[in-house]
């Protein structure tokens, strides 16, 4: 796609649309990554409340991945879980390691 | 018919923004706020107007209020001064960069520090690269009439800018002056009703305003942004041209007096241009070929036409109420702006005057319009930047 020239902008850079925040993937920023670890999650869903980005998935009432197109890897949903036996089913990597 | 009335500037434009009845207005309702808001208020509490008052705990927030106003889709409104249009300095960006048609009358007094909120144009002055549009009154007259011709500057169209309508603090804001209200009709006439651009209250069309744009638009917008100022001086002089046919006042970019033959001028802004005008009359009675121009659009600046006026002169002093510490007078740079791509243009000279309400008396005019005799016959400036009035 072209990028626009000065001359084909709205406006007052007024977004004319609804819901187009989809279209700008947040989840480059992230320098801490998510990572879910199954066998200690107990399905509280502590993450999926917590996530302020919609990040965490769920399917049919029950955890399912991290949407990294929009996890900024805040480490809200790491510090929230309470896991299994005191072992958390979330756990921060750095990003690139 | 015209109602003759003795108002004070601040009574003048409270008036004007009654006979408007905006939709909204923010009201930061403590000093350095003047009564002109107090006045507004009291038409509000009156029932005279329909206009929802949000009071808030700054200016800051007065303005925020106004842009989510505005955004929104109303008419909005707001008045400030000195320090608080400072505070509100950020949101200022906002107002212009969303392209909200906020109207803001500003009576301009100094900034601290030292404290004082006497009449001064710095604060203005310092909001000059905001993006607002800025018109500049005389007096009590021009600051009701700017207001009302404020509205269908920045609401029209192709502008869609916020104003600010700029009158002298305590000189014009407090004092009392002859002048003429239109009636309440004609000016709801000539206003109009307000028609929306892009309100976010319009649910079946959902839109953001204010969002993030990093490196690959924002060079674009701003110049965006530039290309709509260009388009501001045909349309102030549009509804000029109407205003006059309803007040039969006229205005223009800037205002000219006793210039077409002069040899010596003097650029001078608002209230101290009456003054400046009495002395020009007293040394045109000497045979001094003397003149003066009052710039009325400040942004953006007629920089084509205010060369065109001042071309034929052999020396010009631009005075300034505010200054740019180790820079010139504000107004002295836009002048010169103007002045250089003439190539041979006057000689000029910057005088600082009259800050934190330092009287400008006439014969600080006659000190300014003798000097510029001496130095057209000489055909060299003496001091360059020079303020006068002050003790030695």
């Amino acid at each position: 796609m072209k990028a626009k020239g000065w001359k084909d902008l709205p406006p007052g850079s007024v977004v004319l649309e609804g819901g187009s925040a989809v279209k700008f993937k947040t989840g480059s920023w992230r320098a801490f990554r998510p990572i879910w670890i199954e066998e200690n999650c107990i399905q509280c869903l502590f993450c999926w409340i917590y996530c302020p980005d919609m990040a965490v998935k769920v399917k049919d009432g029950k955890r399912a991945e991290f949407d990294y197109d929009y996890c900024k890897g805040c480490g809200i949903c790491a510090l929230e879980c309470p896991g299994k036996k005191g072992k958390k089913a979330i756990e921060m990597v750095e990003e690139g390691k | 018919m015209a109602k003759v009335v003795a108002v004070t500037g601040n009574e003048a434009c409270a008036n004007a923004l009654r006979q408007i009845n905006p939709d909204v207005c923010g009201i930061y309702p403590i000093t350095p706020q003047t009564d002109m808001m107090q006045k507004f208020a009291s038409f509000i509490a009156d029932g005279k107007v329909d206009t929802e008052s949000i009071l808030v705990e700054s200016e800051h927030s007065s303005m925020s209020a106004c842009i989510g106003a505005a955004a929104a889709g109303g008419r909005v409104v707001t008045a400030t001064s000195s320090q608080g249009l400072a505070l509100m300095w950020e949101m200022l960006h906002i107002a212009s960069g969303d392209r909200l048609p906020i109207v803001m009358p500003v009576v301009n007094r100094a900034l601290s520090a030292p404290l004082n909120i006497h009449g001064d144009h710095s604060d203005a002055m310092g909001a000059r690269d905001t993006g607002w549009i800025q018109i500049w009154s005389e007096n009590a007259q021009e600051s009701y009439d700017n207001t009302i011709q404020a509205f269908r500057i920045g609401e029209h169209m192709d502008i869609r800018l916020p104003v600010m309508v700029c009158l002298d603090g305590f000189i014009i804001s407090h004092s009392i002056e002859r002048m003429e209200y239109l009636e309440d009709q004609e000016v709801k006439d000539f206003v109009g009703p307000f028609k929306n651009f892009l309100p976010l209250l319009d649910l079946d069309k959902p839109k953001s305003y204010g969002p993030l744009i990093l490196t690959d638009l924002y060079h674009e917008y701003k110049r965006a942004q530039h290309e709509i100022m260009t388009k501001v001086k045909d349309v102030v002089l549009d509804v000029a041209k109407d205003f006059e046919k309803l007040s039969g006042r006229k205005y223009g970019l800037f205002e000219t007096y006793r210039l077409e033959d002069a040899d010596i001028a003097v650029v001078i802004l608002n209230s101290a241009a009456g003054t400046t005008k009495d002395v020009i009359d007293e040394f045109r009675d000497k045979g001094i070929r003397a003149g003066l121009i009052k710039p009325r659009l400040f942004r953006p600046f007629p920089y084509t036409e205010m060369a065109e006026a001042l071309k034929h002169t052999k020396a010009v002093c631009v005075m300034d109420r505010s200054d740019s510490f180790g820079g010139y007078g504000p107004l002295f740079m836009e002048v010169s702006s103007a002045l250089y791509p003439l190539g041979k243009g006057p000689l000029l000279m910057n005088k600082i005057y009259g800050l934190g309400g330092r009287d400008y008396l006439p014969s600080h005019a006659a000190q300014v319009l003798t000097e510029l005799t001496e130095i057209a016959q000489r055909g060299k400036v003496n001091v360059l930047k020079e303020y006068i009035g002050v003790r030695e």
